[in-house]
């Protein structure tokens, strides 16, 4: 008889045989799994997971896209080599050059400029500084003078500046689809505004997005005046209905809720993702909950109970994964709780415990804790919420109420649900759709598409960025300008009014809102520009106005503008009764797309390409399945299932994502559009058909059918992995709790050998003026994707679509690993942003045979691009898989507007060119230059920032000058959660990471 | 039995001795090919909408560079002057001149001059101009005797090994500060030396080293890195 081996090895586990997941759950649950996981598949040891350790790419990645004979191959490699030496003969073409006419004062060509601008997105103002280079906005990053920003940006206003130069944009005024003049669209509406004006306006219809710029908004007011029988709707399938109603029952009036993150002790999360884009504030929240999350100073405590796996659940220090439906039942309990001040009192279900340790360690934080609930649990929660941060003390200290943001903040399903109906009831003889999408987006059982269609709206008008589906059923579309093309204005979620300042003259002769309204109040030749200054013109009081009015340029924002708290006696007496329990049925959750958001990102490449979160999908969106539903249903990723609701269905295909409750699916919208553009129509299947006007976020009673189909995901978890071929996972991920850390506070720096532990002489860099090094804190990483975004942009890298991801050929410099670790049904995850290393010890550089990647002296990791003939060894030896290789010829070297998009100050790399990051070497030059010339001396720390480092809202990157040793990187590699990434290889990396360190709560560890 | 003639032998040995000679000769001719005016347009004068002459500008009119070319010492860039200040003398002077004409057109229709590029690098080198002016490497060191060019050539290869030959020692190239825009500047002789904080120097090699550490020019390790110039 045979004996079981005491530690099996994951081969004798796991031979190589296609398991169901049932099978490979028992295996999981048997072998001893790594520590740290990236994906289930990992975890389990299957098979694919073994093979990718093998391989740097996945299978038929290198392969020739065509068929060649071996002869044929011959044959062009022979013409290769012969050509390989001529290619340096190259003779350049002739080339002009344009100066200007009149060259405009304070322009230095060859020098960037920096506005000050805003980006407006659901009402709410990202403060954002924009890089020009003579003309044309390159860059985006955040204004660090504004208080909602403080430097950070998110992943949308990133992406934006593709979305400007989108060359699939709408360039022209279209008529019945024919291309039209705005001269004649302005003749032709006054007809109708003619029979209107003897109506009182009562046939006209103005649907909006969420509005929160006071000029818009006082523009629309005195349109109302001229017809006051006249409505303005407002809808955005991603709204804060729920916010707002919450608001109404706790307080009678809707108040809008501001954090102060910096004060709180003790947070509790009620699903609600406020360390991700959309949230509104989601930027100045980071900065101040990573501030908080220092080790080495009092460090909050965050309990996140969620449904959907979020980066703010990540992040937690403990998560409770809860279906969204029983979020309210926790909430009951948990004030009961507060409130009676007996935790014991709180409840029976299986939360109860969390209940009754986050109540008593709410209970001594009187003041200094926090209760945020998210946007898409029912009013009743945010009753709830609020009630419970009463009952704590936390208003006015961590909860601050003010005015709300949107001009307009009323019920917007209720608000559509008026506007079909009039629709419906022959009332609308003129609809004007400023923005927005609804014919894709409305709620289903509303029916817009078929009320515009089939009623008589006598004239409908669309407003937007983009021929889509909602311009296809009206008579009009009127090309809107992108935000960096027009001037506004627009508050961001403290109230601040952000100056929107055009960065470029409207590339497709675009009108913007405040024009279109104006034509529609008669006045058809203002500009933006006029309107904006008018109206602040009028609201200015005293002093100087041209002064006042540059500074608010200058700045981007008015000083003073921020809403003033209100003191609110709360009406908690009100509370709706309590839902009465439902059966377990299958719950389906709607929720916008961490990377194109409600869809008005879809043709978005950057954020198509851009790897969620934590499925890290790209191009798609799936139905998120939790390990123990999947297990049950014996679903497995990428099966197609059909989801049902209320005799409605989609058709999608699984992700199984550890985390996620069990009874609960996930569905993104945003996809599945039929008219986004080349890079968004057709990615993904629509969730919306199932999203009604009742159940907005999440509904119960859904059934989900497999089909048999299956469906390729583009996912990049799994791939570029560290861990050695032999499948031992290494110590990339150190993470401690707070006390093990007192404890301990050296258990990060285990395994790097001393420096002589090498045959070659090493090189003093201590001489150097400057060694440049970074350090990345994990503990303050909230995995926000931005950094990715920021350096895509910087340093002009391509996207490569669907099938190349799946082949694992993304060009990202810098990527964010998400790491598990634990309970696949409820794991701890951690993120590490990985760049190049800029190791001492380059691996890649010994093996390059053609000298095309080289260390500067000043350590950095240099990568010839001119040089590299494309063989790939580097990116082989390179054991943190950061070097990527143009396959195909990605970038786009035709279109006219990403030429003008690009970073001039950085080479736009062809096929066959291997690539990496380089600490943003530009940057680096530009500043040194400048340094010397101007005072001879050092460059100051601080002033130069990689792309990454400039808009991260965590302030979790740290680059400079390691030979100061008071610089902040210095500062910060001196710490001692510092550590080298696969240091034990003796690469010496520059960069390294700060180990996570974590605040459990010892009551909660079991 | 013999198939090929005896002087086969002889043939055979010629060819493969002559085939080295053939092979090498067709790399010389390459590497001369590769580094003559016809690859790096060295010395050729390129077609232009309006026939400037720097000369005339320069030695006869003396303007200084910088009056044109305002962006030199701020700037990678040098600029290349707005019609605007081609008019604020031509407006004046030669108004009638047709071979100022599409000057004025472009100032009358608001449309910009297209000139050829005449010093042009590859899109992958980065080239600062306003450092070399701070470190002392005078306008003609690489732009050659511009007052004196009729019509504009580009002077050097622009080659990297052209870079290198003064990266590598910029001694043997610099000059104060003051003499960089100065077209007749000379390297210091006994019999002239120059004259740099008080101190008179008498050759370039003495000078250079001064300046180098007046300048602090970083050493030639630094400023031949890679990410010097590509990146």
């Amino acid at each position: 008889m045979q004996e079981a081996p005491a530690n099996p090895k994951r081969e004798d586990v796991c031979p190589s045989k296609q398991r169901e997941l049932g099978e490979v759950r028992l295996q999981i649950e048997r072998a001893q799994g790594p520590e740290f996981w990236r994906s289930l598949e990992e975890l389990a040891g299957s098979p694919e997971f073994q093979q990718m350790l093998h391989r740097e790419f996945p299978k038929g990645a290198a392969d020739w896209v065509d068929e060649v004979s071996r002869r044929g191959f011959l044959k062009l490699m022979g013409a290769s080599l012969a050509l390989a030496g001529m290619s340096g003969c190259t003779k350049l073409p002739l080339e002009p050059i344009v100066p200007y006419v009149r060259q405009p004062e304070g322009v230095v060509p060859g020098r960037p400029m920096f506005f000050a601008t805003a980006m407006p997105l659901s009402g709410y103002a990202s403060p954002l500084l924009v890089e020009s280079h003579l003309g044309r906005p390159t860059k985006i990053e955040g204004n660090d003078l504004h208080p909602a920003s403080l430097g950070g940006t998110d992943v949308f206003a990133q992406a934006s500046i593709l979305g400007m130069y989108d060359p699939d944009r709408s360039q022209t005024i279209t008529k019945l689809g024919d291309v039209n003049s705005w001269s004649s669209f302005v003749q032709e509406i006054k007809g109708p505004l003619a029979v209107q004006k003897g109506l009182g306006g009562a046939g006209i219809r103005i649907l909006t997005q969420t509005i929160s710029s006071p000029t818009l908004a006082d523009q629309l007011r005195a349109l109302l005046k001229m017809y006051p029988q006249a409505k303005w709707h407002v809808y955005e399938p991603v709204n804060r209905d729920n916010v707002v109603e919450g608001a109404k029952l706790a307080f009678g009036r809707p108040v809008a809720t501001q954090y102060r993150l910096e004060n709180a002790d003790v947070i509790v999360s009620l699903d609600a993702d406020f360390l991700y884009a959309g949230f509104p504030g989601n930027v100045r929240y980071i900065r101040d909950f990573a501030k908080r999350r220092n080790p080495d100073g009092v460090m909050s405590r965050l309990y996140v109970a969620e449904c959907t796996p979020s980066s703010t659940g990540a992040k937690s220090d403990h998560r409770l994964p809860l279906r969204a439906v029983e979020i309210e039942g926790l909430a009951r309990a948990l004030l009961v709780a507060v409130t009676a001040n007996s935790p014991e009192a709180g409840t029976t279900a299986e939360y109860a415990k969390f209940v009754q340790v986050v109540a008593a360690d709410l209970a001594p934080h009187h003041g200094s804790s926090l209760i945020i609930p998210g946007d898409h649990q029912p009013p009743s929660v945010h009753a709830l919420a609020h009630a419970i941060n009463v009952a704590l003390g936390n208003v006015g200290k961590t909860v601050v109420y003010t005015d709300p943001v949107s001009a307009n903040p009323v019920n917007q399903t209720e608000s559509l649900r008026e506007l079909v109906s009039d629709m419906r009831g022959g009332k609308v003889d003129l609809l004007v759709i400023m923005g927005g999408n609804p014919v894709y987006d409305a709620p289903a059982d509303l029916g817009f598409a078929d009320a515009l269609k089939n009623s008589n709206v006598g004239l409908r008008i669309h407003h937007g960025l983009y021929q889509n589906e909602t311009a296809e059923l009206c008579h009009w579309h009127v090309n809107d300008t992108h935000y960096l093309e027009m001037w506004g204005d627009a508050r961001a979620y403290d109230g601040t009014v952000s100056i929107i300042q055009p960065l470029i003259a409207p590339l497709y002769a675009g009108k913007s809102a405040y024009e279109l309204v104006s034509a529609l109040s008669g006045v058809s030749d203002a500009t933006g520009y006029d309107v904006l200054r008018a109206y602040w013109k009028g609201q200015h009081s005293g002093g100087d106005f041209e002064a006042w009015w540059r500074k608010a340029l200058h700045d981007g924002w008015i000083e003073g503008s921020a809403y003033a708290p209100r003191t609110l006696s709360a009406k908690l007496g009100s509370l709706p009764a309590a839902p009465t329990s439902e059966a377990r049925t299958l719950e389906i959750n709607f929720r916008c797309d961490p990377s194109i958001y409600d869809g008005r990102f879809s043709n978005n490449g950057w954020l198509q390409e851009l790897p969620k979160p934590l499925t890290k999908l790209t191009w798609d969106n799936a139905v998120l399945v939790g390990p123990k539903m999947a297990g049950r249903e014996g679903l497995k990723t990428e099966d197609v299932v059909t989801l049902e609701l209320a005799g409605r269905q989609i058709t999608g295909p699984v992700w199984i994502q550890a985390g996620h409750p069990d009874y609960s699916v996930t569905v993104h919208l945003g996809y599945g559009r039929r008219k986004a553009g080349r890079a968004g129509t057709g990615a993904g299947f629509d969730a919306s058909p199932l999203r009604t006007t009742g159940a907005m976020w999440f509904a119960t009673g859904g059934k989900l059918t497999k089909t048999g189909r299956t469906y390729k995901l583009a996912s990049t978890q799994g791939y570029q992995t560290m861990d050695t071929p032999n499948g031992a996972s290494r110590p990339n991920v150190r993470r401690a709790t707070l006390e093990e850390y007192r404890h301990e506070p050296k258990f990060a720096q285990e395994g790097t050998p001393p420096p002589e532990l090498t045959l070659y002489p090493g090189y003093d860099y201590q001489r150097q003026e400057y060694a440049w090094g970074m350090a990345i804190d994990m503990t303050a990483c909230v995995g926000c994707n931005n950094c990715i975004v920021a350096c895509q942009s910087e340093n002009n890298i391509a996207i490569v679509g669907k099938e190349q991801v799946v082949r694992g050929r993304h060009m990202h410099w810098l990527r964010v690993d998400a790491y598990y670790q634990g309970d696949r049904d409820n794991p701890k995850a951690y993120f590490q942003p990985v760049p190049c290393m800029q190791c001492e010890n380059a691996p890649c550089e010994l093996v390059c045979p053609v000298g095309a990647t080289l260390h500067s002296t000043e350590g950095l990791n240099d990568m010839v691009y001119n040089r590299c003939v494309g063989t790939r060894y580097c990116s082989n030896n390179c054991p943190y898989k950061v070097r990527r290789f143009n396959f195909l010829l990605f970038q786009d070297w035709e279109t006219p507007q990403y030429k003008m998009m690009r970073n001039p100050d950085v080479t736009v790399r062809s096929r066959g060119v291997m690539e990496k990051c380089t600490y943003c070497i530009q940057r680096i030059s530009e500043h040194r230059v400048d340094a010397e010339r101007e005072t001879g001396g050092q460059i100051a720390d601080g002033r130069l920032q990689t792309a990454c480092q400039q808009s991260c809202p965590a302030d979790a990157i740290v680059f400079g000058n390691i030979n100061d040793p008071n610089s902040r990187v210095s500062k910060w590699k001196a710490k001692d959660r510092n550590y080298g990434l696969l240091a034990e290889l003796n690469t010496r990396p520059r960069t390294t990471h700060l180990a996570e360190i974590r605040n459990p709560n010892p009551e909660l560890e079991t | 039995m013999q198939i090929f003639h005896r002087s086969t032998n002889t043939l055979s040995r010629a060819t493969i001795f002559g085939a080295v000679f053939v092979i090498a000769g067709l790399g010389w001719a390459l590497m001369e090919l590769q580094r003559s005016p016809y690859i790096t347009y060295a010395g050729v004068v390129k077609p232009q909408p309006v026939p400037f002459s720097h000369q005339h500008h320069v030695t006869g009119l003396g303007i200084d560079c910088r009056y044109c070319h305002t962006s030199v010492e701020q700037s990678s860039f040098a600029g290349i002057p707005p019609t605007k200040t081609c008019m604020n003398c031509h407006s004046q002077i030669w108004t009638n001149a047709q071979m100022l004409e599409p000057l004025r057109a472009s100032y009358r229709s608001g449309e910009s001059l297209e000139w050829t590029r005449v010093n042009q690098l590859p899109d992958f080198v980065y080239f600062n101009h306003s450092i070399h002016i701070a470190k002392g490497v005078g306008c003609n060191t690489c732009h050659g005797p511009i007052d004196q060019m009729p019509l504009m050539y580009q002077y050097a290869s622009l080659q990297m090994e052209w870079c290198l030959n003064c990266h590598r020692a910029p001694e043997k190239y610099l000059r104060p500060r003051d003499g960089v825009f100065n077209m007749r500047y000379q390297q210091p002789t006994s019999a002239a030396p120059v004259l740099v904080a008080g101190e008179s120097y008498y050759d370039q090699a003495s000078l250079g080293k001064a300046l180098m550490a007046k300048y602090k020019v970083r050493n030639v390790a630094d400023i031949t890195s890679c990410d010097t110039c590509h990146r």
